[in-house]
């Protein structure tokens, strides 16, 4: 009697099992249909781009052939874009304005964050909602204001306004990303370090930004992306050539009139996609395990 | 090392909340303390006030002599252990441990000393280099000890740091502490809901309830001399029965139950409660204290029928659940002792233990 019940929970507990697969296999499908689809529509633009960039400008305007490929591949456009001056110019200008949003960001973001979620004073939490909120505002609606106060510094047409506007844009969601994380730091690490000895730049330093590092690098990546990528505020306040930056200036540079030199475009889109691919592929883990910890957490 | 003190104690949130109300306590120097109570009790606020982690709002706090009520946490010279161990990540066992010495400037070779000579102490020394991430609960409660020996402070606090541990984990750690206690003799004050670690590990208990000190007093003390119906409660494991009884003089003083038992008050104790005659009070009686019964009882022993409701082998002694009168009483009796549900079972019960506390002030008598 006892046996056969034995056998029969066992059928049960297979059956049961096998359903399971099923329905496992059936997400599984389900998920590869689903990315293979997102995979295609995004690396679509890229594969084209890439395609064109290594086309003569003859290939290119040709009306026959297959344009997903390339019959006679060459550097040249890359060649031509990398020699040029005013080309250097723009990526240089482009690099350190950056590297300076980056550093100044993540200072700013970093020490507002930390002072948000661990020094408690009166007013912090409605500061951390204000510093989120002013994220909302669309930047486009942003330029007008902003375009007189940078007339009144007398900034316009000059690289460095980017270095005062693109951490109004970076600001607020690093620093948002970064009170997430410290947020999700146990608040005994700082009293354990308090009665350690520590002070709270001590404790920052020593204890918050090796311990948050993943999402410094998300904020980092995101503050790059806003310096490295913008293409309205230096389209609005950058004319002369020698200050562009690499987005306007490759527009401004190879678009003549009607006249689009299609192949350098391409390539120059090529070089100036390649920093922050490069970051992205490295450092995607921490920015993916940074920003979950600012969203399940902040 | 050095004594504490706290005087007038007051911690009071914003809106008025007053997580602890003024309390008084003296502790010796090399004695080891635990604040003891139910969860809100402000015993884990009254242990961050004296670390200087919150803010007091009344009173002052003495550490060696001195009052701290304004000295920052790292200049108190305490070390804390805390109940998520808060063992930085980042840092190997030996950095973790040796952090508070680095800021505190000490030379390399004497935080080299003074971490091998603790590790050796907690046996962690095959720890060192590893991170905190791959340690057992257990070790990383250790490390934390050792963070806290190696300062070789005035006074180390404990804010429950058994409570993440599985109970068979918890024995041995309780152990372990008493033990470091015994071989650095600090002055310490161990924060715990846990009645039983209270008991094993204290020199003196202080059971806080509400915002208040209870009672001080050393374990068995306690135990068996609570001063409240709170105490009594509280201390010891099953807890005391507390039964509402009327306090009869009809030939010797006798104490009647809701169900018309009625228990000779034990000679050495009619004194005690001679006054209180006439009066509607609560007896206590720890489940001990209610036993089978056996031939040869000595004197006090009274007896008194229980209808069992449940039974509750536990292998060295057995459980026995019992109504009197709607109130859930529990005996503990010997395990050849039959004992069914349903079925009434003689019990033992020795008054020369029992208690008696007034309803209004809810004091023992």
């Amino acid at each position: 009697m006892s046996a056969t019940t034995a056998d029969q929970a066992r059928a049960r507990a297979r059956n049961k099992s096998g359903s399971l697969r099923r329905q496992h296999q059936w997400a599984l499908w389900g998920s590869y249909t689903a990315l293979s689809a997102f995979v295609i529509m995004f690396l679509t633009p890229p594969f084209y781009m890439l395609m064109t960039s290594l086309k003569t400008s003859a290939e290119i305007s040709a009306e026959k052939g297959n344009p997903w490929i390339v019959q006679s591949p060459t550097i040249n456009n890359f060649v031509e874009l990398i020699t040029s001056p005013s080309f250097q110019r723009y990526f240089f200008n482009s690099a350190w304005v950056t590297t300076l949003v980056v550093i100044i960001s993540m200072s700013i973001a970093i020490l507002a964050a930390f002072s948000l979620s661990r020094m408690g004073f009166k007013g912090s939490q409605a500061i951390a909602t204000g510093v989120f909120l002013t994220y909302l505002v669309p930047p486009s609606l942003l330029f007008i204001p902003l375009f007189q106060i940078v007339g009144w510094l007398n900034l316009l047409d000059n690289t460095w306004v980017l270095v005062l506007l693109f951490p109004t844009l970076a600001v607020p969601f690093c620093t948002w990303i970064m009170i997430g994380y410290f947020g999700s730091i146990p608040k005994e690490l700082d009293e354990a370090a308090l009665i350690d000895g520590a002070s709270y730049m001590q404790i920052l330093f020593q204890i918050f930004i090796p311990v948050a590092l993943p999402g410094i690098i998300a904020a980092t990546i995101f503050a790059f992306t806003v310096g490295w990528g913008a293409f309205l505020y230096p389209l609005a306040f950058l004319y002369k050539g020698e200050q562009l930056v690499l987005t306007v200036g490759i527009v401004s540079e190879l678009i003549r009139g009607d006249v689009f030199a299609w192949g350098k475009i391409m390539a120059a889109c090529v070089i100036g996609a390649l920093p922050p691919i490069l970051i992205y592929t490295f450092l995607m883990d921490y920015y993916i395990a940074g920003l979950t910890a600012g969203a399940t957490k902040g | 090392m050095a004594e504490v003190s706290l005087k007038k104690i007051v911690k009071e949130y914003e809106g008025g909340v007053q997580a602890v109300k003024g309390i008084d306590l003296d502790i010796a120097n090399h004695e080891f303390v635990v604040l003891v109570g139910p969860s809100g009790c402000g015993k884990s606020t009254t242990l961050r006030m004296i670390a200087g982690l919150e803010e007091i709002s009344d009173g002052e706090i003495w550490i060696g002599g001195d009052v701290v009520n304004d000295v920052p946490p790292r200049d108190r010279d305490i070390a804390m252990v805390f109940q998520n161990y808060a063992l930085y990540p980042h840092m190997s066992v030996f950095e973790n441990m040796a952090f508070g010495l680095k800021l505190r400037k000490f030379p390399k070779e004497e935080i080299r000393k003074r971490v091998d000579e603790a590790a050796r102490m907690l046996d962690i020394v095959p720890l060192l280099d590893r991170k905190p991430k791959a340690l057992s609960g257990g070790q990383r409660q250790r490390v934390a000890m050792g963070r806290a020996i190696v300062r070789n402070p005035k006074v180390f606090l404990f804010d429950e740091p058994l409570s993440n541990l599985d109970a068979k984990l918890r024995v041995q750690m309780r152990t372990e502490i008493k033990k470091v206690h015994q071989m650095v003799p600090t002055t310490t004050v161990y924060v715990t809901h846990d009645q039983v670690e209270a008991m094993t590990l204290a020199d003196r208990v202080v059971v806080m309830n509400q915002g208040i000190i209870e009672q001080v007093g050393a374990p068995q003390e306690l135990y068996h001399n609570p001063a409240t119906r709170f105490v009594a409660g509280f201390i010891g494991s099953p807890a005391m029965n507390f039964l509402p009884v009327q306090v009869l003089d009809e030939g010797g003083l006798k104490i009647q139950t809701a169900d018309g038992t009625r228990l000779a008050v034990p000679p050495q104790k009619v004194d005690r409660y001679g006054p209180h005659k006439g009066k509607r009070m609560t007896l206590g009686i720890r489940p001990e204290h209610l036993t089978e019964t056996r031939e040869n009882a000595k004197a006090g022993v009274q007896q008194m029928n229980a209808l069992v409701d449940v039974v509750e082998p536990m292998g060295m002694e057995t459980l026995v659940h019992f109504f009197v009168d709607g109130v859930a009483m529990c005996a503990r009796v010997d395990p050849l002792t039959i004992a069914r549900p349903g079925e009434i079972l003689p019990l033992a019960a020795d008054m020369n233990n029992m208690h008696l506390i007034d309803d209004q002030t809810h004091k023992v008598v």
